[in-house]
């Protein structure tokens, strides 16, 4: 049985006359025939199911309907069309720094975003000090939460979040949350609760995370789906080089024509790093003051260049 | 199975009433925490208003009534109630649009919430107004005991029409606007600090139209007139609430997944 299953979704957004216009407007519009709405297709037929103990990565540029699609798979927003079914207990981690209030203190806020998350007072009394702790608030419990640094009010939405157990795991982004130390200890503890056979759902910009963490990948653009695989490393080479040659893929020979101009670039890029330090190495060689260092250069570029090195040199490390 | 749906439901009832309570005491901080006078404010307003209104409209309306004072009073606490508690209501959806759309969480609680704090601070005036009640020597009959009966309708009308405005707060923003001129107009039809004695009996039943105003006749009759309103007007208080609740919920039903479209 599949854990999340997405049918034909399609979410659409008007826009166009309506907020902007008012009520008065509005009306008045309406009754001229002068109203005008447009569509804005955010997704648009994503079709893919994953599994238990599956991690989907959803890649795409900025626009392409990510964030929405997991609004539409965490249940705040119903699809305009095809379906979603959903089995087992979800925690959505969107971005969610955002719906604190600032006039409270920190203690209050975990509380009130405790409850908003569906966890009950018992939970929240038995948590609360592992929350503060993990995000390393014991010092601020009762300041105001807008004296917090925008870092540390991160850093007290992922903590309350991340918290439960739950079946389905969605991550919007949040990995980047805090500083250095702070990031490695959400990263870890995001492990921890995949690890324990909980299916995972990632947006992440860093293409990287995604190899590191994901064993599928679906790929959209402006709301279209380009892919839905579990070949993560071909498209994820794909997905590099449409970032730098903006060419859309249209069917699997240009993927394995784009992951094929990934690595010619990629082994490019290594070759001329590795000429730029051969280059820096020779210059060592010949203008070096200590014996040492000219040595050590020597030793490295015969290592890692051989061809680089002038012929005279090639005995003189020995 | 069965027994699977009850459990569930009921820790979602358990989970929803915990996050009402932490609403709740949020809009009571937000309230009377971040003010230097706190509650005291929510008193000094409505005597502030009361006196302007008793300065200016004793002279004018005041000759041939008896206990104006507490004829205003009654008014004014009641339509003070009933602008506040609908304009806190119209807010409540586009106020907490940042967790709306993060969240999935029953949008109609923060709604709630509102009108409860909204109640709180009604409960604060009525108090006052039954101690100036005593100062004006009112006699207090059995007959008070009622008085829960348009509190409640009017909370409950409140809560039909904060739904109604919070939706369309959503969708058009000029409501707000609108929404404060209507009020401005309905001060004047709620006969608030004045009598419908000069009208003719056909219009004084029309005023009846307008439920604040039953609302409010409702409540002069038990404080003046020593006596509990008739088995129709107790019905007419009750078809108000409902008939502005069924709208609300109509309203909630229909849009309760559009909103997020729209933040």
């Amino acid at each position: 049985m599949s854990v999340i299953e997405c049918n034909d979704v399609s979410i659409r957004y008007i826009t166009g006359d309506f907020k902007s216009i008012g009520l008065k407007e509005f009306v008045m519009r309406k009754l001229t025939n002068n109203f005008h709405v447009t569509e804005f297709w955010a997704d648009r037929h994503v079709t893919f199911s994953i599994e238990r103990g599956d991690m989907l990565g959803i890649i795409g540029s900025n626009g392409a309907g990510k964030s929405t699609l997991l609004k539409a798979i965490s249940g705040i927003m119903i699809p305009t069309g095809g379906s979603i079914k959903v089995n087992g207990k979800m925690a959505a981690l969107l971005e969610l720094a955002s719906g604190f209030d600032a006039q409270m203190t920190v203690k209050e806020n975990t509380y009130l975003r405790g409850a908003m998350l569906g966890y009950t007072r018992e939970f929240l009394d038995e948590k609360y000090k592992e929350i503060i702790a993990f995000a390393e608030l014991e010092d601020f419990q009762d300041h105001m939460f807008k004296q917090l640094s925008s870092g540390m009010q991160s850093r007290l939405a992922f903590s309350i979040a991340c918290l439960v157990d739950p079946d389905i795991l969605i991550l919007d982004e949040v990995l980047s949350v805090g500083d250095g130390a702070f990031r490695k200890k959400s990263g870890d503890r995001m492990k921890e609760i995949l690890a324990g056979g909980t299916t995972g759902v990632l947006v992440s910009h860093s293409i990287d995370q995604v190899r590191e963490m994901c064993n599928k990948v679906l790929w959209l653009d402006h709301g279209n789906q380009i892919a839905f695989t579990d070949d993560v490393q071909l498209y994820c080479d794909a997905y590099d080089e449409f970032l730098m040659t903006k060419e859309l893929p249209q069917n699997e020979d240009d993927i394995h024509r784009l992951a094929d101009g990934f690595l010619k670039r990629r082994q490019a890029e290594a070759k001329k790093h590795q000429e730029a330090e051969a280059k820096r190495l020779q210059q060592v060689i010949e203008d070096g003051h200590s014996e040492a260092a000219v040595l050590t250069a020597i030793r490295i570029l015969q290592k890692s260049k051989p061809e680089a090195l002038a012929s005279e040199y090639t005995g003189a490390a020995e | 199975m069965a027994a699977n749906t009850l459990q569930r439901f009921t820790t979602n009832m358990k989970k929803n009433a915990f996050l009402f309570q932490e609403l709740v005491n949020r809009d009571f901080q937000q309230r009377y925490k971040r003010t230097v006078l706190g509650m005291a404010w929510s008193v000094l307003s409505p005597l502030l208003q009361l006196l302007v209104m008793m300065i200016v409209f004793s002279r004018m309306f005041g000759h041939n009534v008896e206990h104006y004072v507490i004829y205003l009073f009654a008014g004014n606490i009641v339509f003070s109630y009933y602008s506040e508690s609908t304009n806190n209501g119209m807010a409540s959806l586009m106020g907490n649009a940042g967790i709306l759309s993060k969240i999935n969480v029953p949008k109609y609680l923060f709604l709630l919430s509102q009108n409860v704090s909204a109640l709180i601070n009604y409960a604060l005036t009525i108090g006052i107004f039954f101690f100036f009640c005593i100062i004006d020597h009112i006699t207090f009959t059995p007959a008070f005991f009622m008085l829960w009966y348009p509190v409640l309708c009017l909370l409950l009308m409140n809560i039909g029409i904060g739904m109604v405005l919070s939706a369309l707060y959503v969708f058009f923003r000029d409501i707000q606007y609108l929404y404060r001129v209507f009020l401005t107009l309905l001060t004047y039809l709620s006969a608030i600090f004045y009598t419908l004695d000069s009208f003719s009996p056909f219009v004084q039943r029309l005023f009846l139209l307008n439920p604040v105003y039953a609302n409010i006749k409702y409540w002069r009759v038990i404080v003046l007139e020593g006596v509990v309103p008739s088995a129709g007007f107790h019905l007419l208080l009750a078809f108000d609430a409902i008939v502005f609740l069924a709208i609300g919920a109509l309203f909630y039903k229909k849009f309760n997944h559009r909103f997020v479209y729209y933040f």
